[in-house]
């Protein structure tokens, strides 16, 4: 009983504490990180609940795949500020 | 309190965390972060209200929602990232301008 | 760079947005609170029906049985998020740099296993954890990882075969429940001595769409079919 409670506040202290994190983060990469971690946590928490299809999902695709579809995001993202940034830096602020 | 109690104020806690950032942030790519962890928090409340039986198996009823939910989720962030890199091609920035536009 | 008196709007601005929200978490707090203790919701109903439902586990009884119709719309939310990515631009179907030899060998050895696990999957999903969405998503996983490690994606099955495999999950979906609305007189009404054999053939299906559907958002664009972009 002990530890179940034990548990039970150790998961919910690093949903939010994750949560915090991931959302106050300057660096967006390290957003994204702290993001695919949050989603294994709530993985973590589904299993408590007793919803192991939850579970399931949200850690293939709640983290993995979310996490993949962020990341590549990022990258392009970043690629086309290079871009736009060699080609016309002059005109690009307004 | 219950354990599922304080799973559901949880939820509670990341859906207003959740809309916080995605108040405050301009970055796009963040307001798209926040937006999905209000979702898991949305997500956390309905599982939590689900375990609410007198018995050991809970309501299942809400574990299929949130299934779905989640993958509507991922779908609708795809679109969203899709849009910001649009909006990046567009404009040279994916953020909102900080000052307002007169 | 901002003057006085913005930043002091700004700070104003923060300070009344952090009481409001907390306002709100409290609300939210005080709701969950005041809910009754204990409550069966839909349990009840679950677990009566569950033996006319033909399968075992009851999540995939309500996702595929007695919610049916939620999850056909679900297949139709995921095909419009693809339209509105694939609206949104092209995809590059040549990549500018090598992968490393590395990740081509591993995912020589992963891709396979992750295709094998789907499979299995979507069939324990009939009475053990599991199911279409999350096979599904394995099934996306492998195609993703494939993705990342060819140097050259398979052009002449980015045409009409991969629009055919997007729209098969939806489209058996909708076919068994309009034969069904003619058969049994109910959409999505299966007869209950074959209601586990309609349910995998609409989940193999929903995999298979799903897994196309998800690697195609993670290409993030309308793959071109010419061999020039």
């Amino acid at each position: 009983m002990i530890l179940q409670w034990l548990f039970d506040s150790l998961l919910i202290i690093a949903l939010l504490w994750l949560a915090w994190r991931l959302l106050g983060s300057a660096d967006l990469f390290k957003a994204i990180v702290l993001f695919i971690a949050f989603g294994l946590v709530m993985a973590l928490a589904w299993v408590r609940l007793d919803a192991p299809d939850v579970a399931l999902a949200e850690a293939a695709i709640g983290a993995g795949l979310t996490g993949a579809l962020l990341l590549s995001a990022l990258a392009r993202l970043n690629d086309l500020a290079d871009t736009t940034h060699e080609t016309h830096t002059p005109s690009g602020k307004k | 309190m219950s354990a599922v109690l304080l799973y559901a104020l949880t939820g509670a806690g990341l859906f207003t965390l959740g809309l916080y950032a995605l108040i405050i942030h301009a970055h796009l790519l963040r307001k798209i972060l926040a937006i999905n962890v209000m979702g898991s928090g949305v997500f956390l409340i309905l599982v939590a209200l689900g375990g609410r039986t007198a018995g050991a198996v809970p309501d299942v009823v809400p574990h299929a929602m949130v299934i779905t939910g989640i993958v509507v989720a991922v779908s609708a962030t795809a679109l969203a990232l899709a849009l910001v890199l649009r909006v990046q091609a567009a404009t040279g920035r994916a953020e909102l301008p900080e000052e307002p536009l007169e | 760079m901002r003057s006085a008196g913005r930043r002091w709007h700004y700070l104003l601005f923060r300070w009344a947005l952090m009481l409001l929200l907390l306002a709100v978490a409290v609300g939210l707090g005080y709701a969950l609170l005041s809910l009754p203790q204990q409550a069966v919701g839909l349990s009840e109903q679950v677990s009566a029906n569950m033996a006319t439902s033909g399968v075992q586990n009851p999540v995939t009884a309500v996702l595929l049985n007695f919610r049916g119709y939620d999850t056909l719309l679900e297949m139709a939310v995921l095909l419009v998020a693809l339209l509105g990515v694939w609206s949104l631009g092209s995809a590059e179907v040549h990549r500018k740099i090598d992968p490393e030899p590395v990740l081509s060998l591993l995912v020589g050895g992963l891709a396979p296993m992750m295709i094998l696990m789907a499979g299995y999957l979507l069939w324990a999903g009939t009475n053990t954890p599991g199911g279409a969405f999350q096979a599904g998503s394995v099934l996306a996983a492998a195609g993703i990882l494939l993705l990342l490690s060819s140097k050259r994606f398979p052009v002449r099955l980015m045409g009409w075969p991969l629009r055919v495999v997007l729209l098969l999950g939806l489209g058996t979906f909708a076919a068994v429940g309009m034969t069904l609305l003619f058969v049994s007189g109910g959409f999505l009404q299966y007869p209950s001595s074959l209601a586990g054999a309609f349910i995998l053939f609409i989940e193999a299906a929903a995999t298979l769409s799903i897994g196309v559907t998800l690697a195609a958002l993670f290409l993030g664009g309308r793959p071109q079919a010419g061999p020039y972009r």
